[in-house]
């Protein structure tokens, strides 16, 4: 490789840090995503074989037609994905992204492997390899990670659309699981040291299917609920199989490429589970110790559950000085982001001071809600995340819940037998006043009863939220 | 330096990128807000698209229909991975506005 090409690329590597940079803060987000395109197209341009020759000036070969029709056809696919998704369903589409990735990250180590081990007769001259255990390590991890991360994300992108959201179990899975991964691992370790004849590619066909096996196994288990942090974690994987690749072909910028994915997505996966307030290995792995146990039965919720009428509600917020909205999920599927919006301007054009309080896993992955209010234009300082927010709700006169349940819930702070014991929650019955629309009382998605709906300053605003929100836009306009 | 000493020093070399590489991933998000937890995984998802490269690599050295095939795909995997991830990470991102 010529020393220009070398250190074009480390202008690229940084590029791609300083992208992933400005992407953790809303002020300059947009340009570190542009500011890692522009790295990837200057890798592109500069891509070049393990020799040192750009891939751009050799000759023109079938092959070279086919990478461009390849190329053409990914582009169209990714862009139709991206411009057509709604931004509800966009855990979806990362998890069909990142499994794409995964499959290319397992195809090229596999194609690199098969030809180490089954090496083509260029002129009824067969080419003498020996791939030192240094290559074909990578190459293995890539395969073995990258084909879990296609198929695992597969299954994730199935289970949010609704397809056997639920856990899958059956006795003996665990077992069942880890031996898999044993034949597996052991399958690599001895491919590590045979990695050529005919032998070691049917072992490695074997390996890659009982892998892609393995990412169905290790995903059914667990709940539709949990498929962020899943998704997330795979998205790690996807990385470091990239990052192996890199290693495999000796493209450095691959694993610059590849490592920061998987160290900044693991990061990534754990800050999520600490705002559920769940150790990893209890998403990943739940639904095995969980024997069907939903016991938490609401004991004794001292109270009634006090109905209250759209005008009155918008009397209330009117005189307030100061308004908390806490949206969940189900405002995002009533589709009343955009009437939410409508209510929190007429509202600050009275001088109602206006805030939304934002769970870190509201929605249907972290940071969600956030995406879907950016959406219907609510400015994001007007989102405010839950520590922020959570030391000011007594000063808060009306705090109005729609679609949201279990991160409102006052039992995770005062019933120690709940499932939800000890998830950080915002603290909406703090509130002078705490309005929830709700469709009906429907326990939330985790099952448990909320204690919030039964408080003294409580009041129930029943019916569809959209319905709901535009009846309180009316009245509040007309007031 | 002999060809065998100077193999493994570059992939000692390359071990060195990619352990410092772990690092400076994790230090740059360990400050990101929760609100951007989704762009930054759509983010992150984009750039290991990069292996989009790879496939262009093993494609163009292809000597088998089946090496073609398979490179094939995972040129339109990586492809799709890779701009589409960009792309859907723009479109979010270009919503996220300051108050006027």
């Amino acid at each position: 490789m010529s020393s220009t090409i070398a250190l074009i690329l480390i202008g690229v590597s940084v590029l791609f840090i300083l992208g992933i940079k400005f992407l953790s803060s809303p002020k300059t987000a947009r340009k570190g995503n542009l500011v890692a395109a522009a790295g990837m197209l200057i890798g592109l341009l500069i891509l070049s074989k393990p020799d040192g020759a750009n891939i751009w000036t050799q000759g023109w070969t079938f092959n070279y037609t086919l990478i461009v029709i390849g190329t053409i056809i990914g582009l169209i696919i990714g862009a139709i994905g991206a411009y057509s998704v709604k931004m509800t369903a966009m855990p979806q589409m990362v998890a069909m992204f990142n499994g794409l990735g995964g499959g290319a990250a397992a195809l090229v180590a596999s194609l690199e492997f098969i030809k180490g081990a089954n090496p083509p007769e260029i002129a009824g001259v067969t080419l003498p390899q020996d791939p030192s255990a240094a290559i074909t390590i990578p190459m293995l991890f890539a395969t073995l990670i990258g084909s879990l991360s296609f198929a695992g994300s597969f299954i994730a992108y199935l289970k949010l659309e609704g397809k056997f959201e639920k856990p899958h179990t059956f006795p003996g899975q665990n077992f069942l699981n880890g031996l898999i991964l044993l034949l597996i691992l052991g399958l690599c370790g001895w491919l590590t040291f045979n990695a050529t004849g005919h032998n070691a590619v049917v072992a490695f066909i074997f390996m890659f299917c009982l892998a892609l096996f393995f990412g169905i196994a290790m995903v059914m288990p667990i709940g539709g609920a949990d498929m962020p942090v899943v998704i997330s974690l795979l998205n790690s994987f996807t990385g470091l199989a990239v990052a192996a690749d890199g290693f495999a072909i000796n493209n450095n910028a691959m694993i610059v490429a590849g490592t920061l994915v998987g160290s900044s997505g693991t990061l990534l996966t754990l800050l999520m589970c600490k705002a559920m307030n769940r150790p990893v290995t209890n998403v990943l792995f739940g639904a095995f110790g969980s024997s069907g146990g939903s016991a938490a039965t609401a004991t004794g919720i001292a109270g009634t559950v006090k109905p209250i009428q759209a005008d009155e509600v918008a009397l209330l917020l009117t005189y307030a000085q100061r308004v908390v909205i806490v949206p969940g999920y189900g405002m995002a599927v009533a589709q009343a982001q955009h009437s939410v919006r409508e209510l929190s301007d007429e509202l600050g054009k009275r001088g109602v001071e206006v805030q939304f309080a934002i769970h870190p896993v509201a929605g249907r992955m972290p940071g969600h809600m956030n995406v879907l209010l950016a959406e219907a234009n609510v400015p994001y300082d007007q989102l405010i995340e839950m520590e922020a927010i959570n030391p000011t709700m007594d000063r808060v006169d009306v705090c109005l819940v729609i679609g949201a349940n279990d991160v409102v819930n006052p039992a995770a702070r005062e019933e120690k037998s709940s499932p939800i014991y000890g998830m950080p929650i915002i603290e909406a019955d703090h509130a002078k006043s705490v309005i929830v629309m709700k469709r009906s009382m429907a326990a939330g998605f985790a099952g448990i009863e909320n204690h919030l709906f039964y408080k003294d300053n409580t009041r129930m605003l029943f019916g569809d939220a959209k319905a709901s929100l535009n009846a309180l836009v009316a009245a509040v306009k007309a007031s | 330096m002999e060809t065998e000493n100077l193999q493994s020093y570059i992939q000692v070399l390359v071990l060195f990128i990619f352990v410092l590489s772990i690092f400076v991933g994790f230090e740059v998000i360990s400050k990101v807000p929760s609100m951007l937890h989704t762009p930054l995984m759509s983010g992150t998802n984009a750039i290991h698209g990069i292996i989009l490269f790879g496939g262009i690599l093993v494609l163009a050295d292809a000597q088998t229909h089946l090496a073609q095939v398979l490179g094939f795909i995972a040129v339109v995997f990586g492809s799709a991975n890779v701009f589409g991830g960009f792309m859907v990470t723009d479109r979010m991102l270009q919503m996220f506005k300051k108050k006027k």
